[in-house]
């Protein structure tokens, strides 16, 4: 098993605490996991993306040129990725703010609307959870279990009471997936 | 008893190997890629637990001086910074050099030259191993490429400083930095009595007592036939080090006939690409200098009596390339590929770099 993910978006989206959030759930399945960000000024506004890396076996580089699944939150990020997903891929994309999509016809393209859930749910800040939600459903590369368990070691103490609503935000990301492709 | 394998950066894998190490201090001044090394210290509050001093100078400049005085005092000391950070500090680093002190000095590099970008870099690799202050003295460079690296050649570093008296830097770029992996954290030991770093270190300036003959530590030498000899000293220490510290490592080179050489990071962007190649029935390999100095010069001599063509991959213009050269000595073509400027390229654009210098391996 190797799943090479990159997730992109706007500063400020949860896309690196996603990533990381996916990297613990992999080491708690006892995989063998890279989290590369783009880091620097983009995380203060700019496209921040993260490279997360998931395997059985000895992880080589954790720079790529090709991903088996992209999560794509902005149009510039969208414009960047869309090409770069491997052929029979997935992309996952949130249709909010997209006035380009997708037009590729060999990889499976999710649009899922994880910012009118996130408004839904009245909690603007369960927004990258609800992305992974819809991530985990499309391709189960780690638990939901491991992901709670990597959220509680993360998460400080005093922000434990928040894990519900991560749970819940999650469980909303995978409805907004009706079917899976294969 | 093993410790749990965990998930963190490199730059915060730094600073928890230096406190399970047992220094005695860092001294340093934040700056992007490697400000997590501060900050994870601070967090870490070693302080109160191992006795460990943390402190933010002023400036780089005050941090490697900072590291002078302590390291003359036989403590195990430490700074850390990236490129313009590193530059500043060269001064200090000849005298450390120069006084035979045992100090870790960290590079987590990022693109230059001047204050340059933030991102990922491998540009001050001629600064590291040809001596980027003044006069003649080299020190041990090792190039960390995974977080576990981090960890262990903190630790890796402090022994072959004290070891030969000499100062060991980190040589790591913004990618080993910066990027989480798994890693196991080295088993914590104390940190050594007064009792212990006398006896390790009797050059040390620790206070006489009028017990025994003061230590004097001094870089200035006016007699030149004695700072001959001083040279010739350090000279004998780099040939020793040159003689028994080469550490490298090979992936797929038992049957290649072209050799990838690329350091840190980038030896891993360049794997990927062999790992590809190979499954296309391309015969290539890497050798992973893990000393920049002393450089496996003797390792690439013998495999360029064996390959038909050398590839070194680089966050730079072509800098290692020139060691590479001198081991090869003209006997197969040797050649460069590199992306400046905090600029990182991906495996494709390695193989096809690759493939352009040496059409005939496809």
């Amino acid at each position: 098993m190797k799943q090479e993910i990159i997730a992109a978006g706007f500063g400020g989206q949860g896309v690196l605490s996603m990533g990381k959030i996916l990297a613990y759930a992999g080491l708690i399945d006892n995989l063998e996991v890279t989290w590369m960000p783009s880091y620097g000024p983009e995380q203060r506004g700019g496209t921040a993306n993260v490279t997360v890396v998931l395997s059985d076996k000895a992880i080589s580089s954790p720079v790529l040129d090709s991903y088996d699944t992209a999560v794509i939150l902005n149009q510039q990020s969208l414009d960047k990725f869309e090409s770069k997903v491997k052929p029979g891929g997935t992309l996952i994309y949130d249709p909010y703010g997209i006035h380009r999509p997708p037009t590729r016809t060999d990889i499976n393209v999710y649009p899922v609307e994880a910012m009118e859930a996130a408004f839904e749910l009245k909690s603007s800040k369960s927004y990258n959870m609800i992305i992974l939600g819809a991530l985990l459903k499309v391709n189960p590369v780690v638990s939901i279990e491991s992901v709670m368990t990597g959220l509680k070691k993360t998460l400080p103490e005093r922000h434990h009471h928040l894990l519900p609503a991560n749970r819940e935000a999650i469980t909303r990301g995978m409805e907004l997936v009706k079917t899976v492709k294969s | 008893m093993k410790d749990e394998v965990r998930l963190m950066k490199g730059n915060e894998a730094i600073a928890h190997a230096a406190i399970r190490y047992g220094a005695d201090g860092y001294f340093g001044y934040p700056i992007t890629p490697q400000s997590e090394v501060l900050e994870t210290l601070e967090a870490l509050m070693p302080w109160e637990t191992t006795g460990m001093v943390v402190l933010q100078a002023e400036s780089e400049v005050a941090s490697i001086n900072m590291v002078y005085g302590g390291a003359s005092t036989g403590k195990a000391v430490m700074t850390s910074s990236s490129s313009p950070g590193i530059s500043l500090m060269q001064e200090g680093l000849s005298y450390i050099a120069a006084g035979e002190l045992p100090a870790l000095v960290v590079n987590v590099m990022r693109g230059g030259p001047g204050l340059g970008t933030i991102q990922p870099s491998q540009s001050d690799y001629f600064q590291a191993v040809k001596g980027g202050g003044h006069g003649d003295y080299h020190y041990i460079v090792l190039a960390p490429s995974t977080v576990q690296e981090m960890a262990d050649f903190v630790g890796l570093g402090f022994d072959l400083a004290f070891k030969y008296r000499t100062p060991a830097m980190l040589l790591a770029d913004g990618i080993v930095g910066q990027m989480m992996e798994k890693v196991v954290l080295p088993e914590a030991r104390p940190r050594r009595t007064p009792e212990q770093i006398a006896e390790q270190c009797p050059w040390a300036v620790t206070g006489h007592a009028g017990k025994r003959k003061p230590n004097v530590l001094t870089t200035l030498e006016l007699d030149s036939a004695k700072m001959e000899v001083n040279n010739e000293r350090y000279q004998r220490t780099y040939r020793q080090i040159e003689e028994n510290e080469v550490r490298y490592q090979e992936y797929y080179t038992e049957d290649a006939e072209y050799i990838f050489v690329a350091f840190g990071s980038i030896a891993r962007i360049c794997l990927k690409a062999i790992e590809d190649a190979r499954e296309a029935g391309v015969k290539v390999g890497l050798i992973r200098p893990i000393t920049l100095w002393p450089f496996p010069t003797k390792v690439l001599a013998g495999y360029s009596r064996k390959v038909k063509g050398m590839m070194v991959v680089e966050l730079n213009a072509g800098q290692m390339v020139e060691d590479v050269r001198l081991a090869a000595e003209g006997r197969v073509p040797v050649y460069h590929y590199g992306r400046m400027g905090g600029i990182v390229p991906n495996p494709q654009e390695v193989m096809d770099a690759f493939l352009q210098k040496f059409p005939e391996a496809q």
